[in-house]
């Protein structure tokens, strides 16, 4: 393997170049090779180890049907894994290593054990380390060790990554002579067009044909220069369609800074970027992959693929060997042949095939071997040395082969077996691709609306066919765009003929129009399955698949050809089988005695190659993917040192802690101030929905499980919300501003998906009703002035409202003026204190907090957060809708059927599910609260909770559990089965921790049951 | 990824705009119904390898609810209904028995 003189086509800049590193070593390429092509050119055959054998693997393809050549690229921020070395385009300075080998590329662990291989077939590893069961966890370890390529990242990502969008008329994936007239031709008729191509230049394997052919040169290059002078064409290189979904959403992936040596990429570029493309028409121009012929040994270093041996010749200048042999089924090799030979390479052809005329080449000296096959490939100093070929004969479908052999000597070997077209992107939104034995491959359905295929995916094998085909496809496709004029549709087709020197002629369709070009056929023949060395013929290179793989997995009675692959990890991992799926199909008929078409492929499903989270998270992350939510007062949060907790979205207040206090002591501290004197909470977070219409009274008595008719305004009611399935959904205190308009209060978290639920309801089932819904919960802060002294504040800051227990009860609402800002102040209590919340206008939020601040000091005011808020709630046993309750929890369960009103004139949600029998099940879980029999015992939430200390059935689990300041012992809150009756009975609770825990059940009201406290001090 | 257009906001727009939100035209059983009918209106839904009338919700633009048929074979959506026009068809239909 070596570097040629200038090649006609080549594409690497020889005034360039570059120095890289490969396992420690330096090596030089130059500008415009890939990793791989840098590698052949260094004489580098072993690239990495397989999968379960640990065998020598050299690189085996030029693009990415790669399956070998998996690197690992730089290390920290930069560390890429199974980056494929023949993507890889090689800048200054990069830093490679095999992505495989333990413990090292040149000496495999795996490979050690090669005297055990012949027992390690498919399904070895759950056949084996079944027993003992208990050594499960050791074995895992090991083998997880061994499996896999490069290792995974150790360190943040140092490179950001982004999305765009894009709409087009026409989108093309593919920028080979397909791609490239097709847009030309699109273009030409007034249609927008995107095309992408994952190459980091266009042309595909048309360059191959510009070193031989001077026509295809110019055509090409006139192509490209109309292209790039169009206005409405955009080419995106280097970038990979990944998916093509419903309704044309095009994914595709570019690479935008891969290629650029680390010092040389700008920190405010995206690495990559994911881009969503709606086109109106798709046209897949997206090629097709040779496939390996199949023969013992055919993994060695040194054996290829001889489109991808034709690539390295013509773009990057690499022979990848000096005495090649050409092993095939079809007419392609004869082209590999016939650039060799004028690289003044005299290569050997064995085609298994006869009756091709190649007597151009034999008589220029090339060895042209027809009706002969290789059977064995033979190793000789770490790649291939020699092949065995034997005779074959074709009988029908059915090849015979000769016992005759006889050995060949060669220092590199390139195979074809056919082409498979690239229908990935086709089968994504469903199709499936249908055999055909004329081309000998699986050719795509394009039986969707708005696409097209063209080129070499639907079996044309020269460039003239495919650019023929593009334009074909192109002129299909701008026939259904309505804003391209009719005189531009006509014409494009034939203008676009007449400068494809050599293309097939167009033939005149039956309804008038024309048929799309023929493709020129490759003859390919029918798949060669050979008898002998099964137990070394590799299908599946990166999965070490063999063909007798195949063979067990169908003695084992595996006939799917969905089960055989997932038996044997056909067409696994990165590669996804892009060159051995179609061989196994065609191993699986051959022994199976089917036919292909019948066997039928595995389901193509996106991405098409590998994308990196990166590019799919896009800028989503951090703090635009979840964002946090700040109330007005964060600020005073702050300053008065608070720990915040994330509720929702939402950046609460945790708990306010002194120096040297841990939680237990903060909030030990808040609860007793605020029962004895004044506390303070910012209640700003609770979700808000303004409802106002006609209708908003008995729409609310719909919502709500309670009654509304006669709730006034200037009155708060407490409602209760179920979902039509009877189970508690939502609570929250609604004000009645007048008959028409009324305030509603929901839980934090559960802002969002109350407004939606009501919003639903009035859209689909009631929209006789005349109401009005809008969020204001970002237009109110709330400030809660908590306590016995919490009048006291009141009076001090609010002239304009009597604050007298006898003129503004318990669950009233005032209008009035708080320290000069229009403020509605709320009696409701959420700790069962006198308590008062100042609702203003958000931006006022701070204000008033740190002024109730400044003047509660004369009341030793203390701020309480969440964590005090949830202790002093349980302490009176009101709920929190998503801790105490879990959706399985009706009103009655919770104890709270004095909120369900039954005698509406229109019934509540939730309503008629109430009467259903398994909603009045007596054991139902119901809550409760327990008291630990040792009163200073916590126990954990969730912990479970049985009958008797031997116990393990479940009878409920522990929802609340604090340590009650005031009371001085521990409580708890839990759903019970059938609890409710069982008062004053002894449970027991088994938390994680091994412990049993004796509990009593009691009234889930702790404290002050007589609520004496409500009206503060005397 | 579909694309859908709302009815309300006149404009092709992606899947991404909107939520799902569930079958459409479920009849909300009278509450004297057997205990087996509610049932069936709570937890029983259709699966249809087919046409599907489903529910989709503008949810980061106009808000509106509207019915989609979409079949679940191969995403075609067949057509897209506001509410007001289906009541206004049933008003239609009555009226045309009489």
């Amino acid at each position: 393997m070596k570097r040629l003189s200038t090649q006609p086509c080549e594409r690497i800049d020889r005034s360039a170049p570059l120095y890289f590193q490969w396992q420690g070593k330096r090596y030089q390429g130059y500008a415009g090779d890939t990793l791989a092509s840098a590698m052949l050119a260094n004489d580098i055959a072993l690239v990495g180890r397989s999968f379960k054998y640990g065998r020598q693997r050299g690189i085996m393809a030029a693009g990415t049907e790669e399956a070998n050549a998996l690197v690992t690229l730089e290390t920290a921020g930069y560390h890429t894994p199974n980056a494929r070395a023949t993507e890889t385009e090689l800048y200054d300075g990069m830093s490679a290593i095999a992505g495989s080998g333990v413990p090292s590329l040149n000496s495999d662990m795996r490979a050690w054990l090669k005297p055990f291989h012949r027992f390690m077939a498919a399904g070895f590893y759950y056949k084996m380390f079944k027993w003992p069961q208990k050594l499960w966890p050791v074995y895992e370890d090991n083998l997880r060790k061994l499996s896999g390529f490069s290792k995974a990242p150790d360190s943040n990502d140092a490179e950001i990554y982004d999305h765009q969008y894009h709409h087009a008329d026409i989108a093309i994936v593919g920028g080979g002579p397909a791609g490239l007239a097709a847009a030309l031709n699109a273009a030409n008729a007034g249609a927008s067009v995107i095309l992408v191509d994952e190459r980091h230049a266009v042309g595909g394997e048309m360059i191959s044909d510009c070193a031989g052919n001077e026509a295809a040169k110019a055509w090409f290059a006139e192509t490209l220069a109309a292209l790039e002078a169009h206005d409405n064409v955009r080419m995106f290189p280097r970038t990979t369609a990944y998916a093509l979904h419903d309704q044309n959403l095009l994914l595709a992936l570019e690479r935008r800074q891969d290629h650029l040596p680390l010092g040389a990429r700008n920190p405010h570029v995206s690495r990559q970027r994911s881009h969503r493309i709606r086109a109106k028409q798709v046209i897949l121009a997206t090629g097709s992959h040779e496939r390996p012929m199949m023969f013992a040994n055919n993994d060695l270093p040194g054996v290829m693929l001889a489109g991808a041996m034709r690539r390295y010749l013509n773009e990057y200048a690499v022979l990848c060997g000096d005495n090649p042999v050409i092993a095939g089924n079809n007419d392609s090799i004869y082209d590999l042949a016939a650039d060799l030979l004028r690289a003044g390479i005299k290569a050997t052809v064995v085609d298994c095939r006869s009756g091709y005329d190649a007597g151009a080449l034999t008589s220029q000296g090339v060895t042209v071997r027809q009706g002969y096959a290789v059977v064995d490939a033979i190793e000789k100093q770490g790649r291939v040395g020699a092949v065995k070929i034997a005779q074959t004969t074709l009988k029908g479908n059915k090849w015979t082969q000769g016992s005759a052999q006889e050995v060949l000597s060669c220092d590199a070997l390139a195979t074809s077996g056919g082409f498979s077209p690239l229908v990935h992107l086709d089968c994504h939104t469903g199709s499936k691709p249908a055999f055909d034995a004329d081309f000998q491959a699986f050719m795509p359905a394009c039986d969707k609306p708005n696409r097209f295929v063209a080129g070499s995916i639907r079996g044309h094998s020269d460039w003239q066919g495919s650019a023929a085909d593009g334009a074909y496809a192109a002129a299909q496709a701008v026939e259904k765009i309505p804003s391209v004029s009719p005189f531009t549709k006509g014409s494009t087709l034939q203008q676009s003929q007449e400068v494809i020197e050599g293309s097939p002629p167009l033939q005149k369709g039956e309804q008038g129009g024309f048929n799309s070009p023929q493709p020129k056929s490759l003859n390919t023949a029918p798949f060669l399955v050979l008898e002998q060395g099964r137990g070394k013929t590799f299908i599946d290179m990166q999965n070490d698949v063999k063909a007798s793989d195949i063979e067990l997995a169908i003695r084992e009675n595996y006939r799917s050809i969905e089960h055989i692959k997932r038996y044997t990890a056909l067409g696994f991992g990165t590669d996804q089988g892009k060159t051995g799926n179609v061989n196994g199909i065609a191993i699986a008929a051959e022994v199976m005695g089917r036919d292909i078409a019948e066997v039928g492929t595995t389901t193509f499903r996106p991405m098409y190659t590998p994308v990196t989270l990166g590019a799919l998270a896009g800028e989503e992350i951090g703090l635009l993917f979840d964002p946090q939510r700040f109330t007005p007062m964060q600020a005073s949060h702050i300053a008065n040192g608070a720990d915040f907790e994330t509720v929702g979205q939402w950046m609460r207040p945790w708990y306010f802690p002194k120096a040297g206090e841990d939680m237990h002591a903060a909030v030990q501290r808040e609860c007793l101030a605020t029962r004895s004197e004044l506390g303070m909470m910012d209640a700003s977070t609770l979700g808000k929905i303004d409802i106002q219409g006609p209708d908003a009274r008995e729409f609310l008595a719909r919502v709500y499980t309670n009654a509304w008719e006669k709730l006034a305004p200037g009155k708060c009611r407490y409602g209760l919300m179920c979902g039509e399935d009877g189970m508690i959904k939502d609570d929250g205190v609604t004000a009645c501003i007048s008959d028409t308009h009324f305030l509603m209060t929901t839980t934090t978290g559960g802002a969002a998906s109350v407004f939606t639920h009501l919003e639903t309801w009035l859209q689909t089932e009631w929209p006789e009703l005349n109401v009005y819904l809008t969020s204001v919960t970002d237009h109110w802060s709330t400030t809660a002035v908590v306590g016995p002294k919490a009048r006291r504040v009141m009076e001090q800051i609010c002239d304009d409202i009597d604050f007298s227990a006898e003129n503004f009860p318990f669950m009233d609402w005032r209008e009035g003026t708080v320290l000069g800002v229009p403020a509605r102040v709320m009696r409701i209590s959420f700790s069962g204190e006198l308590s008062y919340e100042i609702n203003v206008q958000a931006n006022y939020g701070r204000y008033i907090w740190d002024k109730v601040t400044e003047i509660g000091r004369q009341y030793n005011v203390t701020h309480y957060g969440t964590e005090s808020m949830h202790v002093l709630r349980a302490e009176k046993g009101y709920i929190i809708v998503g801790q105490d309750t879990d959706g399985s929890i009706t009103p009655q369960d919770a104890n709270m059927g004095w909120a369900v009103s039954t005698n509406k004139t229109y019934p509540f949600l939730g309503q008629r599910a109430l009467s259903r029998s398994d909603s009045m099940r007596p054991d139902r879980k119901q809550l409760v609260g327990l008291y630990t029999q040792d009163p200073q015992k916590v126990l954990p939430e969730g912990a479970q909770l049985v009958n008797a200390e031997g116990d393990n059935a479940m009878i409920g689990h522990v929802t609340s559990s604090y340590m009650s300041p005031i009371l001085g012992r521990s409580i708890a809150m839990a759903v019970v089965k059938g609890g409710l009756s069982r008062m004053g009975e002894t449970i027991y609770a088994k938390p994680l921790s091994g412990e049993v825990v004796p509990l009593t059940i009691v009234d889930s009201i702790f404290y002050d049951q007589a609520k004496e406290k409500l009206d503060g001090e005397a | 990824m579909l694309l859908l257009e709302c009815p309300y906001c006149k404009e092709a727009r992606d899947e991404q705009e909107f939520s799902y939100a569930g079958e459409a035209l479920i009849q909300r059983p009278a509450l004297d119904c057997s205990d087996d009918e509610w049932g069936v209106y709570l937890f029983h839904r259709k699966n249809p390898k087919g046409i599907h009338l489903e529910q989709w919700s503008h949810a980061l633009g106009c808000r509106k609810l509207f019915m989609v048929e979409r079949s679940t074979i191969d995403n075609t959506i067949h057509a897209i209904r506001t509410f007001e026009s289906l009541a206004a068809d049933k008003q239609q239909a009555q009226g045309d028995e009489q």
